[in-house]
């Protein structure tokens, strides 16, 4: 169960940590999502929203992982010969 | 698969869905249509109404005029880029529309909740004028109930309507040929999502408004423009998905969409991925699907696109030489899947 | 969008699929733990890119088909309670009791609303002090501390008005579940990635060790899921069993820290029943003192309502990946998603729904190897 869509910071609502909240876009629809379990989150950020409530930062670094290994494999494909 | 059943299986009770009215029969999807087939068809049964269209189409002395009649009950009664009104005046008109007809007269009926104030019933009559007068119709004749506070939502309006049709094709399910393009007049899912927005507890910030309009024109002008139409259908409740299965339902015809080629909003894809809906099966308002021969498709789309003020008419399929009468799509990653009729109306969900 | 959108990239999902395909030599059993990647597989067709040589067995991981009956009972008859506003997400709604549903109960009149949030039925509560706002509290780790701050907020600002139903279960005991039980037959596990955003993967460590079981932490997208069966292969194939992170653009080893003392100050560890399943120890969560003033349970008194879980019921078997939604004599006949017989035909993410809706017509031929 557990749907979780990454959006983007828009803008953070500071105060009390536990209420802290911010205005994130998916895809250009904007809602309001709670920041209490990310408190180093920061604007322009995504964060991963389940059920109104912020889980995760996606990490650009780590999400990159996936290609660069797609990168690898395309090598090995053309050095190897091997066909898709 | 069909063994006989043991012993062992009695998993947790069924509920027999038939045995009383429920909301999913309101849905769009197989609940509904399966009350239709038993309650209503079993028992209006002629052949007018087994032609299975938005619209019954029939001749008086030589000229084909079509007819159909829908109830609208929404709520919110406004909402982004619409009002019950206006639907009630575009659903009508859309409907006579997918039968190729220009539309003529309508019919009004209002049952009214009391309580509602005056002014909002008045607001709602004026946006149906207006909506007249943009479909070039008129609301000839006209009926209104009052029913005790706590038993209507406000107000339910029903609309009837009369188009005449002024050509000579078969527009309906079973012209449809193998080789047929299937074409979607505009992206999808615009009227769901915005009504959704505004529902408490679902709110977003949005500037999206419903894609409720009227269909008529493009479709005249496809008629003008002679494309080959074989079968339209308006997209509401239960979307893209619902209406190409009652096509290829009704048509006996496999049908095979591809989903990339589907037009959505970035912002409606958006709210459906948080919401957990799918794009293809959330309700429209404004948009039809066309099937036209394969070589008309390019025209139609020219035609499509002079008529549509900021969205883009796609080819989003094709009617395939195969039994049985199903609907697949292809995916983003390329792999093929049945697209089933939705079983009723689909709720957010987060798992 | 991204993060989404390149990730359902049709050229890169083969590629992946040609090197699972490259290394797959035996038969291998992966089981998908979490509802949310069978829909996907089943949606996106991600199980057809696949080798032959590979079986993908959906697991327990939907809340609403391990949601006990006695439960769904519970929940219509506080909805049915005057001055109750019943808040649930929509995958509950269709979820049979004993003789309803949620849906139902609304269309007889009881004040049934779907939400998006727990903290917009909290809002509700706000908004309507002469009411009692009820939230049907669901879910795994993932969702758990988002109801958990719901119920924080409420104990915080004292609002009285407001409580959770609550049926959380762990997917940690679930695995060790089926991995300790003698039908078992899965090889390898999708470990469920937002769960893990939550709760990090040290917990499955001693799993993969204890049952000389691979275990890969995967996301939602196509290219995560093929990309975790890719991974998941390699160790099989070379005789390895460990915890291995796919998606570490959302997971860490050690999850969310904040999210986790939020849980633990909300909520002690509790037995729990699974629909098809049955209790199971120390499997879930329930409100700890003094945040139990919040628990729906008892604030109305619900505790005469016991349901009857009948023990052969076959979803127990889908759900713990013995047997496939098809080898149900009543799948697509006597059981569709308009008539369910069980709850892994309503939900959505529900396999026996999730096989309906995408591959009702193939032949129910049902190739795969015995662990």
């Amino acid at each position: 169960m557990c749907l979780a869509v990454p959006g983007e910071i828009l803008s953070i609502d500071e105060g009390d940590p536990i209420l802290r909240k911010a205005r994130v876009s998916f895809g250009g629809m904007v809602k309001e999502v709670s920041l209490a379990l990310l408190p180093e989150a920061s604007e322009g950020q995504y964060v991963l929203v389940h059920a109104g409530v912020g889980i995760s930062i996606v990490n650009d670094a780590e999400a990159e992982r996936i290609f660069d290994y797609l990168d690898q494999l395309g090598e090995l494909e053309e050095s190897g010969g091997a066909s898709s | 698969m069909n063994g006989q059943t043991p012993e062992s299986l009695s998993c947790p009770l069924p509920l027999p869905q038939d045995e009383q009215i429920t909301m999913i029969h309101g849905g769009g999807g197989t609940a509904m249509h399966r009350l239709i087939e038993r309650v209503f068809k079993s028992q209006f049964d002629n052949d007018l109404l087994r032609q299975d269209h938005d619209a019954a189409v029939f001749a008086v002395d030589g000229t084909r005029f079509a007819f159909t009649t829908d109830s609208f009950v929404i709520q919110p009664l406004v909402f982004p880029g619409g009002d019950i009104g206006s639907l009630a005046v575009y659903g009508t008109v859309n409907d006579l529309a997918m039968a190729g007809a220009r539309p003529l007269y309508l019919s009004a009926g209002f049952i009214v909740e009391a309580g509602l104030p005056t002014q909002v019933l008045s607001d709602i009559v004026a946006s149906m004028q207006r909506a007249a007068e943009a479909s070039n119709i008129q609301i000839v004749t006209g009926d209104t109930k009052v029913v005790e506070h706590g038993h209507g939502d406000g107000v339910f309006i029903n609309t009837a309507g009369i188009g005449v049709i002024e050509h000579g094709r078969v527009i309906a399910p079973r012209s449809i040929q193998p080789g047929d393009a299937v074409l979607v007049s505009g992206d999808l899912g615009r009227h769901g999502i915005a009504v959704m927005a505004v529902r408490e507890g679902l709110e977003f910030e949005t500037t999206l408004t419903s894609d409720c309009a009227p269909l008529a024109a493009p479709v005249l002008a496809l008629l003008r423009e002679n494309v080959a139409i074989r079968c339209l259908r308006d997209l509401t409740r239960g979307g893209l998905t619902s209406a190409v299965n009652e096509i290829a339902a009704a048509s006996g015809r496999a049908v095979h969409l591809r989903e990339s080629a589907i037009p959505v909003r970035d912002d409606v894809r958006g709210a459906c991925e948080l919401l957990g809906l799918d794009p293809l099966a959330v309700a429209n308002e404004g948009r039809f699907v066309a099937i036209v021969d394969h070589s008309d498709a390019d025209r139609a789309l020219d035609t499509l696109r002079g008529h549509a003020v900021d969205t883009t008419p796609a080819v989003i399929g094709e009617v395939l030489d195969s039994s049985p009468a199903r609907v697949t799509i292809e995916s983003r990653i390329g792999s093929v899947r049945i697209l089933d009729m939705p079983s009723g109306e689909q709720l957010p969900r987060i798992c | 969008m991204k993060y989404i959108d390149e990730y359902r990239d049709a050229s890169n999902a083969r590629r992946i699929a040609d090197e699972i395909r490259r290394v797959t030599t035996g038969p291998h059993a992966i089981m998908e733990v979490c509802g949310g990647q069978t829909h996907a597989i089943v949606k996106f067709g991600i199980d057809e890119l696949l080798p032959p040589a590979i079986e993908l067995i959906h697991g327990p991981g939907c809340p609403v088909c391990v949601t006990p009956v006695e439960l769904i009972d519970k929940a219509i008859a506080i909805a049915r309670q005057p001055d109750a506003v019943f808040c649930s997400f929509g995958d509950m709604l269709r979820v049979p009791g004993s003789r309803d549903d949620l849906f139902r109960a609304k269309a007889s009149g009881a004040d049934v609303r779907i939400v998006y949030s727990p903290l917009d039925a909290l809002n509700l509560a706000k908004n309507n002090p002469g009411k009692q706002v009820v939230f049907f509290a669901v879910g795994f780790e993932t969702t758990a501390p988002a109801n958990a701050l719901a119920v924080f907020q409420a104990h915080q600002s004292n609002i009285e008005n407001f409580s959770i139903l609550c049926s959380h279960v762990l997917v940690p005991p679930a695995m060790e579940a089926i991995l300790s039980s003698p039908d078992c037959r899965v090889n390898g596990f999708l470990a469920a990635g937002h769960v893990c955003t939550i709760m990090g993967y040290t917990e499955y460590e001693p799993l993969a060790k204890k049952y000389n079981v691979p275990i890969v932490v995967t996301g939602f997208e196509p290219l995560d899921i093929l990309h975790g069966v890719l991974l998941c292969v390699r160790q099989l194939e070379e005789g390895r069993a460990e915890v291995e992170n796919q998606y570490a653009r959302s997971v860490s080893r050690e999850g969310n820290r904040h999210a986790q003392r939020l849980i633990e100050t909300v909520y002690q560890i509790a037995p729990r029943g699974w629909r098809g399943i049955g209790t199971i120890a120390r499997s879930g969560l329930a409100l700890r003192p003094p945040f139990d003033r919040y628990d729906a349970e008892r604030r109305f008194d619900v505790s005469e309502i016991v349901a009857h879980e009948s023990e052969d019921c076959i979803s127990g078997l889908v759900l713990r990946g013995v047997k496939k939604p098809r080898e149900c004599p009543a799948f697509g006949t006597r059981c569709t998603p308009d008539h369910p017989l069980g709850a892994p035909m309503v939900s959505g993410e529900g396999a026996c729904a999730a096989y309906y809706r995408y591959k009702q017509s193939e032949p129910a031929v049902l190739a795969g190897p015995c662990a």
